[in-house]
């Protein structure tokens, strides 16, 4: 097992090392000089040129992906063009409320979506589960900013009752918690409703109903846990998403996360703090995924056992 | 003679969906004493599961629907209690094997704590934990699996090492009525038959009647005391094990039955199957339901349904036969 969690940690460099050469790319092709961008439209050619070349931007692009590699390895991921404060400085202040945003999202969306799925799948066909499946199919269907919109014209411009914007209080982060959480949420519970459905098909629960066991205790102690591996990878995927997805909703908020960073940055061609976000945002996104992998062995005694053979060889 | 134990009037069931009504079970009755066993033998398609869940009252919530008849269990109608104590009697007094080991084990337990969870239902003498667990113990070694064994899940098991564990779990509170639904099916032939001789030596030892259904007729001939050939929904010939494998007067559809067997001695060169296929239950056909595939099938087997005729208990249910001799 431990043998299998340090591979999959290995993994995650070459993988990173892909995302910074496609993010390098992408900025590579797209137009605007970050040099230009910096000393404002009145600025000479002269001027500029000598900035491209003080950053180094005047080198090859393999050249600047392999210094950025180098410093990389040092811990350091340059400095950001537009603040000149060091990037990951910048992210770190930044992540605290993301990831408050995110957990809080994703909490709710878990706490909504899970219980409800299981509810339907258990009454199935009731008026419940009717309710219950086209209300998530609308709220699946609704952007998470058009919510986000609304809730500000509901809750706090009509009824007064939570802030709009900001982060200063955990009252802050209820709307953009629920924003984000309401279409997850609608996933999750078609999701677990589909699969406890599946799950409550299978021999064994048969099984366990020969031997006179209560409904209740043959969904919550037979069915769920079966039923609820699949959900929890995408309960893992979804968090990743949010990271990275709470961007519009930090706009609408005007909350100062990771996204409006990236924003800012994109918008910028601030080169290092876009690389340097990315980067991590997909070095978060592949933690969240191997904690879902431990996760699935815990829950799963065939796959951890895969695992321990494995390891073994 | 013996007590009677179980006594089936006169049921029926259905499935029924959006698209059709499925007569699975046709009006079947039958009955077994106390520490007997009765081979249920038939197609697959024939309504021998069906016949056992209904049982159970295990059929599938939304689509089975038992239309008629009666289950009486030590003469208490099984479809007459309410759900909480059919739930007393459903792994007590009566379990069920099923027919597939590898997919009636809840994959993310041990098999120790399914075994377990069994006894813990049915605790009316409200033993301690400790005394459940070495019940659970000597359950496995019962069934032929150290009892060390019991932390691990059921993928560390082989198929018939599996099964072994569903029918400990099926044995774990002594129960009056062991359903076994094709058990050996999935297995290998080897396998076959020692979890035969085991579940043979339990029984007799628990004194457990046993419903056995199966396809199988060189099991029926090595575990049962009665057999009940199924046809279509309907028990079509019912007798003693020997007036089945040894009488001469047969349903046409028990003699295809047997002629699908290889036989060494005499030199055939080939089988000979029953031509055609069991009708489809939605649409059963008119008068015998066997008619269409029948070779000595007549033009009143094709309107009226036959009767049941008895022979000293030995009962066939056939246009052939009329009470008291066989007619042609």
């Amino acid at each position: 097992m431990l043998r299998f969690i340090c591979k999959r940690i290995l993994v995650i460099i070459p993988t990173l090392l892909g995302i910074i050469f496609i993010v390098f790319g992408i900025m590579a092709l797209t137009p605007g000089d970050p040099a230009k961008v910096i000393l404002g439209e009145k600025a000479t050619p002269e001027a500029i040129e000598k900035l491209n070349k003080e950053m180094g931007l005047d080198k090859p692009f393999l050249v600047r992906y392999v210094n950025y590699v180098l410093d990389l390895l040092h811990g350091d991921m340059g400095n950001s063009y537009r603040s000149g404060r060091e990037v990951s400085e910048e992210i770190l202040t930044r992540l605290p409320t993301t990831i408050r945003l995110t957990i809080g999202a994703i909490v709710v969306a878990v706490c909504l979506g899970i219980p409800l799925g299981i509810l339907s799948a258990v009454k199935q066909y009731s008026f419940f589960d009717i309710a219950g499946t086209m209300t998530a199919m609308m709220a699946a269907s609704i952007p998470a900013f058009w919510l986000a919109l609304l809730f500000i014209l509901l809750f706090a411009l009509k009824l007064g009752w939570l802030p709009s914007n900001g982060s200063e209080s955990f009252r802050h982060y209820i709307l953009p918690s629920l924003s984000l959480a309401i279409p997850t949420s609608a996933s999750l519970l078609r999701l677990t409703r589909t699969q406890m459905l599946e799950t409550i098909r299978q021999d064994y629960i048969r099984t366990a109903r020969a031997k006179g066991q209560v409904e209740r205790k043959i969904t919550f102690r037979h069915a769920l846990k079966n039923a609820l591996l699949p959900v929890v990878t995408v309960v893992g995927m979804e968090f990743g998403f949010l990271l990275g997805g709470a961007v519009i909703c930090e706009q609408v908020y005007s909350i100062n996360g990771l996204g409006t960073l990236i924003i800012n940055a994109i918008r910028m061609k601030d080169i290092p703090q876009v690389t340097g976000s990315a980067l991590f945002l997909a070095f978060f996104f592949m933690l969240v995924m191997l904690l879902v992998d431990i996760l699935y062995a815990y829950i799963d005694p065939r796959i951890r056992a895969r695992y321990q053979t494995r390891s073994k060889k | 003679m013996q007590d009677t134990l179980l006594e089936v009037k006169n049921l029926s069931v259905d499935y029924e969906t959006d698209e059709a009504t499925f007569y699975a079970v046709n009006d079947i009755s039958f009955k077994l004493n106390e520490g007997e066993t009765v081979g249920i033998v038939g197609e697959t398609g024939a309504g021998k599961t069906t016949t056992a869940l209904a049982i159970m009252r295990l059929l599938p919530a939304r689509t089975g629907r038992i239309t008629g008849g009666e289950i009486l269990f030590k003469g208490e109608d099984l479809l007459k209690k309410p759900e909480n104590e059919m739930r007393l009697v459903r792994g007590a007094l009566i379990s069920m094997i099923f027919q597939d080991p590898m997919t009636s084990l809840n994959p993310v337990m041990t098999v120790g704590k399914q075994i377990y969870e069994s006894l813990e239902i049915h605790n009316l003498e409200h033993k301690s934990k400790q005394q459940l667990e070495e019940r659970v113990d000597e359950l496995l070694e019962l069934v032929g699996i150290p009892a060390r064994r019991k932390n691990e899940y059921p993928h560390q098991f082989s198929g018939g090492m599996k099964q072994r564990v569903v029918i400990a779990i099926a044995l774990a509170c002594e129960p009056k009525l062991l359903i076994a639904d094709e058990p050996t099916t999935a297995l290998d032939v080897t396998i076959q038959a020692q979890v035969l001789e085991m579940m043979h030596d339990l029984k007799k030892r628990f004194g457990t009647a046993m419903i056995m259904i199966t396809h199988d007729l060189g099991v029926v001939a090595e575990t049962c005391d009665n057999v009940a050939i199924m046809y279509a929904g309907e028990l079509i010939e019912t007798g003693r094990v020997e007036d089945i494998f040894e009488g001469t007067l047969h349903h046409p559809y028990t003699k295809g039955l047997f002629g699908s067997i290889p036989d060494l001695e005499t030199s055939a060169n080939r089988l000979h199957p029953i031509d055609g296929l069991m009708p489809d239950p939605a649409d059963l056909p008119t008068g015998c339901r066997f008619h269409p595939r029948c070779s000595q099938c007549m033009e009143i087997c094709k309107t009226t349904h036959p009767k049941r005729v008895s022979f000293n208990g030995h009962d066939i249910v056939c246009h052939l036969f009329t009470e008291g001799g066989a007619g042609k």
